[in-house]
């Protein structure tokens, strides 16, 4: 896995609820294509996003073969107080990309 | 003459077979693993551990003409006030004709503020997608789209 790509606002005020995008570059092999030997190609996709403020879990998906190349996901969470967004994706192989962002609750 | 003819006929006939051989196997190795709705209904069903999800408060949001299978935006979104005794604690996606009924789980708090989440899928055909949610109360909501894919996602190749 590469890069990630995180879109959070830089600050918000005390109880604003933040939209949240994240995406990852992956391709997502569905372990239903075959490649160019005939052999099924092995399924690797993340299966796994998990989105923590602070330390605490507040946003998680589970995902199918059948979310596409590069998966993309847009959330929302409440802004509680400054600190740090952290971005987690894990794919079949066990490979993770993290990835952080600053926020300034005022 | 008639011989010239029988033959030839003959000769059509082989062909078509053969024809219809090598297109019956090309379909066979070809053909892709697809779920169907009584699949899909087993998934809902371990989801829901059995309970019958209601018709509710839930929105989903999919073009209905779909021209790329392989990149359907899809948001789904839960009339909610999200505080700790009552939110929506997962939303799943399902599909009846992708090779696999399952699409993706999210799973959502108080912390989310509003039950609002988008992603992008695959759809191996037109079909129905199903949205189902999962309520502090214990109960599951759930909704359709019809979807129609002009170009399916590539499931071979």
């Amino acid at each position: 896995m590469a890069g990630a790509l995180v879109k959070v606002q830089a600050r918000a005020r005390r109880g604003e609820v933040i939209d949240i995008t994240a995406m990852v570059a992956h391709p997502m092999e569905t372990g239903f294509r075959t490649g160019e030997n005939g052999q099924i190609l092995p399924r690797n996709i993340v299966q796994l996003f998990v989105c923590r403020y602070d330390g605490v879990e507040v946003f998680r998906a589970e995902f199918h073969p059948a979310i596409t190349a590069n998966p993309y996901i847009a959330f929302t969470t409440v802004a509680t107080r400054t600190g740090t967004l952290e971005f987690r994706w894990i794919d079949d192989r066990g490979a993770e990309v993290i990835e952080r962002a600053a926020l300034i609750v005022e | 003459m008639t011989n010239d003819s029988a033959a030839q006929t003959g000769r059509r006939h082989s062909l078509r077979l053969m024809l219809a051989g090598v297109a019956g196997l090309a379909a066979g190795a070809r053909a892709p693993a697809r779920a169907t709705p009584s699949e899909m209904q087993a998934a809902i069903a371990a989801f829901s551990r059995g309970a019958m999800p209601q018709s509710g408060s839930l929105r989903l949001v999919v073009p209905e003409l779909v021209e790329n299978g392989n990149s359907v935006p899809v948001s789904v979104m839960v009339d909610s006030p999200m505080t700790e005794r009552d939110h929506v604690r997962r939303i799943a996606l399902f599909s009846e004709k992708n090779p696999q009924p399952q699409v993706v789980v999210f799973h959502l708090g108080p912390r989310s503020g509003r039950a609002d989440v988008s992603t992008r899928i695959r759809l191996a055909d037109s079909q129905r997608l199903v949205a189902i949610a999962e309520l502090t109360d214990g109960r599951f909501v759930q909704t359709s789209v019809e979807v129609i894919v002009t170009l399916a996602a590539c499931i071979e190749n």
